[in-house]
């Protein structure tokens, strides 16, 4: 786990790479390797962006501060909690651990290709009404890890909760949401 | 947040791989579940990251008594894999009680088998850690250590081999292949890991810039009809094993002709139990044989302070597998 030093410089490096610094900061402190920059064109939603981006830049962390698609969250970041859990052509993963310069070719899946607000997909609908959610900030990647495990097969009450624990809610709301996706899995 | 950078390369032949992978500062990226965490905690830092994930070496071949699995096969694919399901149950066992669904789906057969300690010293770079950094120590000999080793630990390093994957090989008697760019060589399991010494604890026998490229199996599908994966772990999923058992009977005739037991959370590597596999042969699969398994299991077992309630455990979880590889059909 993280120590609350390494957590504090973490926050600190988000804040700078909103004003864009972060690559020269980070890159200055290892002044033995030359800065490199990655072309990435990446299919996200349906759309294509192309982005200059650093060599150690996870997907999740283009993602969010260099497209702003921000509906996928930023839990650990060591790969625990699945808050980060986005699509790649139709599997889950864990969006924090996947370097984004080896996925430059990928078909990715985020929350805002989910649904809309008028038309819920129907695991976002069931986790409504089954009460699956308390502060929200795990239930993007919830939904996504639902939707693949959904995908891979015919599941039972067990299965869905062995396929769920890549995904932790720290509001306790595990129970309903395994009854919602049990319902919207026909069981 | 680690603060070293690294360049990205992505390999577009295993040669070039090779070559750059033989020089100092450099790590080859495969799913990269592992490198990542490590390098965010400060625990590597490499100066080049060769990216092996688009090599073809992800492909699963059944050819004869032979099943080869590529380095980069994900596991999530190689516990989907329709063969590797109706001949090497064991293996999809191994793998699904591994991890998540999102780390299967990204993680390698060839970066499992390397993935480093879990032990909290290793960990934690503010602690003392004599794999991490030789002649510091060892903080979990006379620390927390109910995670420790009961067998091949030495006074610089009780850390455990945290694969689960590995510890199904070990009992299939799987071999390794290993690539350089001086040709490929193939190694047992038992020979990748080498046990820790007076004060180094190297993870792997691997020299620099060689890759594991596929394991192989050779008739190994024998065991398909009783063979198991029994993992105990303190809570029900997404945990590494405080013990496990791989179990592989063939038993012809009522009697079990051959015998393959596996432990792992026990020692640096997958702990394979000699004597219980020989005491099981020639004998039925009844309670009596699988117990006097179990006891044999623990014979030897060198605990610490806080760890020695893994001798009964691991007692306990032999029994219970050859119970369950032995009672299938």
């Amino acid at each position: 786990m993280p120590s609350s030093f390494a957590l504090a410089c973490h926050n600190r490096g988000r804040t700078f790479q909103c004003h864009g610094d972060v690559h020269h900061m980070t890159q200055s402190l290892n002044a033995n390797i030359p800065k490199q920059s990655i072309a990435l064109s990446i299919k996200i939603n349906g759309t294509r962006y192309e982005r200059e981006i650093a060599p150690t830049a996870t997907l999740l962390d283009v993602i969010r501060d260099e497209l702003g698609l921000t509906g996928t969250k930023k839990g650990c970041d060591m790969g625990g909690c699945g808050a980060c859990t986005v699509l790649v052509a139709g599997r889950r993963i864990a969006s924090c651990l996947a370097l984004a310069a080896s996925f430059g070719e990928a078909d990715v899946t985020t929350i805002e290709g989910i649904g809309t607000a008028d038309r819920l997909h129907p695991l976002q609908d069931a986790f409504i009404r089954h009460d699956a959610l308390q502060c929200g900030y795990c239930t993007p990647g919830q939904i996504l890890s639902a939707i693949a495990l959904l995908a891979e097969g015919p599941l039972s009450i067990d299965d869905i909760r062995e396929g769920m624990s890549g995904n932790l809610c720290r509001c306790g709301a595990h129970a309903n949401i395994v009854a919602a996706i049990a319902e919207v899995g026909g069981l | 947040m680690s603060s070293a950078s690294f360049n990205y390369i992505r390999a577009a032949e295993l040669t070039d791989a090779l070559a750059r992978g033989e020089r100092a500062g450099a790590a080859y990226l495969a799913g990269g579940t592992d490198l990542l965490p490590l390098w965010k905690a400060s625990l590597t830092a490499p100066q080049e990251v060769i990216d092996i994930s688009h090599l073809p070496l992800a492909t699963i071949t059944r050819s004869g008594d032979a099943l080869t699995i590529g380095a980069t096969a994900r596991l999530s694919d190689i516990a989907a894999h329709p063969e590797v399901k109706a001949h090497y149950p064991l293996v999809c066992d191994g793998i699904l009680a591994s991890a998540s669904g999102q780390v299967r789906n990204v993680a390698t057969m060839g970066g499992n088998l390397l993935q480093r300690t879990r032990c909290p010293y290793f960990r934690d770079a503010g602690l003392a850690c004599n794999k991490r950094d030789p002649g510091s120590g060892c903080g979990t000999r006379h620390g927390e250590n109910r995670h420790a080793v009961l067998f091949g630990g030495s006074p610089s390093c009780v850390a455990t081999h945290p694969s689960d994957l590995a510890v199904a090989l070990a009992a299939l008697d799987a071999k390794i292949v290993v690539s350089s760019a001086n040709g490929e060589r193939e190694l047992a399991l038992s020979e990748l890991y080498p046990l820790p010494g007076e004060t180094t604890a190297p993870d792997s026998s691997l020299r620099p810039g060689e890759m594991i490229t596929a394991i192989r199996m050779l008739n190994a599908a024998r065991f398909a009809n009783h063979a198991t994966y029994l993992k105990i772990r303190d809570r029900a999923s997404f945990e590494f094993a405080v013990v496990s058992v791989a179990a592989a009977l063939r038993i012809e005739d009522g009697a079990i002709a051959e015998a393959r037991l596996a432990a792992g959370g026990v020692a640096p590597l997958p702990w394979r139990l000699e004597k219980s596999e020989a005491a099981l042969i020639g004998r039925a699969p009844t309670e009596e044989a699988f117990a006097e398994a179990g006891a044999l299991a623990i014979g030897g077992a060198r605990p610490l302070e806080g760890n020695a309630f893994k001798i009964p455990l691991l007692r306990n979880a032999v029994i219970r597998a050859l119970q369950t590889a032995g009672g299938q059909s």
